[in-house]
């Protein structure tokens, strides 16, 4: 495409079928433990 | 939902429920923000208009783009629709196993840090270290309620931990001993403000601590000004070596140099760039939590200079990165394409439901932040959660239970935000503290522009 360029991204509508094992790291247990979010969580599956 | 914006010369526009992000030239830009809400031919009358000197913005050009936009719509990357919401409640509903606990071991500390969320380490009650019994129960209590999920996270906490060292060690060693029998994998963290970490410390940590939490805010003259000894010493001097040190020796294992910024220090990312000078690669930085009134909290009127301190961040992160000497910072962390799962933005950190925090006498709150308000105690590690009302008030709070989440286009980021903050900032777990939420949203932005910056300078 000329003027656009797609990252290469999670299907977050995919994840819906292949997500949810629950093996991921909790949030809150890394390094903020005050403002925390989930956008910097890496999936546990993904890296297998 | 679509969230387009620019910054360092990019222009992003992100699909919020796919997940998909595109940087697009400027006639691009305006295009896909016109197209959802205006007829194609005015779109395009209005963009013949807008470029009417530029060659390269043409009918057939502008017809181009707009099947492009359909293309990535038809594919479910632009305009996709919203297809969690009315399901978001079953996610959170469905029966939860309890994954972490964050353990008190020391409510007490060798530092009196003026902004401390746990006042001092005593969480506004009695100075107390865990016992090896009470940690025992912790992990015997997490051990049976974790279900099948094999990975349990432990973080030692405080106050500050290595003032209860030994039992530390012990419960280090007690569940090691449990993996092999339980089918588990313990992910012990330390969290330390520095001025007991020795040899044997790091020795121990490196060998047995997924990740360490190293406390430093960066240039002396602020790091000194907050967190100082009883005595009023300064604690700089004494831990920046000890750090450097244990960086040093963590040979690629996780570790964070976490610092805290306060009205005080507004030019945050100068603390960022000295950490980076000192050799620490593994940064984080965070904005103070604290009472409007105190001297050192952070006012409305700040907001324009953080937001500027976070686009110098992501610049320099770039320019650093290309001369070699890069680092990570925590907030900037962002892996598009093995980031978490639906599921996960939804229910967001499992505060009072996955994630628990544990006093040094055993009781059990939803997290670290909630230590010491006794209305949100929710059992101990004898009779495990006895207050099941709370849970599953934690368990309802997601990113699509707070009606003034509904129209921000983070919140697959956030997943509503935290739920301590907002609980201090509105009275209510479900309320949102918009101030965090101003520069959580800042940062995703300077986080995806990193990432898009980073896949266009490949090709």
């Amino acid at each position: 495409m000329k003027r656009i360029q797609t990252l290469e991204t999670r299907d977050l509508a995919e994840s819906l079928r292949d997500g949810g094992c629950g093996e991921c790291q909790t949030s809150c247990q890394s390094a903020c433990k005050t403002s925390c979010g989930v956008a910097n969580q890496q999936c546990e599956k993904c890296g297998e | 939902m679509i969230h387009a914006y620019q910054m360092n010369g990019y222009n992003i526009i992100l699909d919020v429920f796919s997940g998909s992000v595109h940087v697009v030239d400027d006639v691009a830009y305006d295009l896909i923000q016109l197209y959802e809400t205006l007829p194609k031919e005015e779109v395009i009358a209005r963009l013949l208009e807008k470029y009417a000197g530029r060659a390269d913005v043409t009918r057939a050009e502008l017809e181009d783009c707009l099947a492009d936009v359909e293309e990535l719509k038809a594919a479910g990357k632009l305009y996709a629709p919203d297809a969690y919401a009315d399901r978001a409640f079953d996610l959170k509903n469905r029966s939860t196993v309890i994954k972490a606990l964050c353990l008190h071991v020391a409510h007490t500390c060798n530092l009196t840090c003026d902004y401390c969320f746990a006042s001092q380490g005593k969480y506004h009650g009695e100075r107390a270290l865990m016992s090896f019994e009470v940690g025992k129960q912790a992990l015997d209590f997490l051990i049976a309620h974790s279900g099948s999920r094999v990975n349990l996270e432990v973080d030692f906490f405080g106050g500050e931990p290595l003032m209860n060292w030994e039992v530390v060690k012990q419960l280090v060693a007690y569940g090691r001993s449990q993996e092999e029998p339980c089918h588990k994998k313990f992910r012990f963290t330390l969290t330390t403000n520095g001025m007991l970490v020795n040899d044997e410390v790091i020795d121990f940590c490196n060998k047995e601590m997924h990740n360490v939490v190293l406390s430093l805010d960066g240039r002396k003259e602020v790091h000194d000004r907050l967190r100082r000894t009883v005595g009023g010493k300064g604690s700089y001097d004494v831990i920046v070596p000890r750090f450097q040190e244990f960086a040093a020796r963590r040979e690629g294992k996780n570790y964070y140099v976490r610092g805290t910024y306060t009205r005080d220090n507004l030019d945050f990312t100068n603390d960022i760039f000295h950490m980076a000078d000192l050799g620490f690669t593994e940064l984080s930085m965070e904005p103070v939590v604290c009472a409007p009134e105190d001297p050192y909290a952070l006012r409305p009127e700040d907001l324009p200079v953080l937001f500027e301190q976070y686009e110098i961040l992501a610049k320099e992160m770039l320019k650093r990165d290309k001369e070699g000497r890069g680092f990570t910072f925590y907030h900037y962390m962002i892996d598009l394409k093995a980031g978490p799962c639906i599921y996960k933005r939804i229910s967001g950190c499992g505060s009072g439901t996955e994630y628990l925090a544990v006093t040094p006498w055993g009781d059990l709150y939803p997290c670290h932040q909630f230590v010491g308000d006794e209305a949100y105690k929710m059992g101990d590690v004898w009779q495990g959660v006895t207050n099941t009302a709370l849970r599953d008030e934690f368990k309802l709070c997601n990113a699509y239970a707070r009606p003034d989440c509904q129209d921000c286009w983070a919140r697959l980021y956030c997943s509503g935000g935290c739920a301590a903050n907002a609980y201090h900032a509105t009275g209510s777990i479900k309320g949102v503290y918009e101030y965090g939420c101003e520069l959580f949203r800042k940062r995703m932005e300077c986080a995806i522009m990193i990432q898009a910056a980073k896949a266009l300078d490949k090709e």
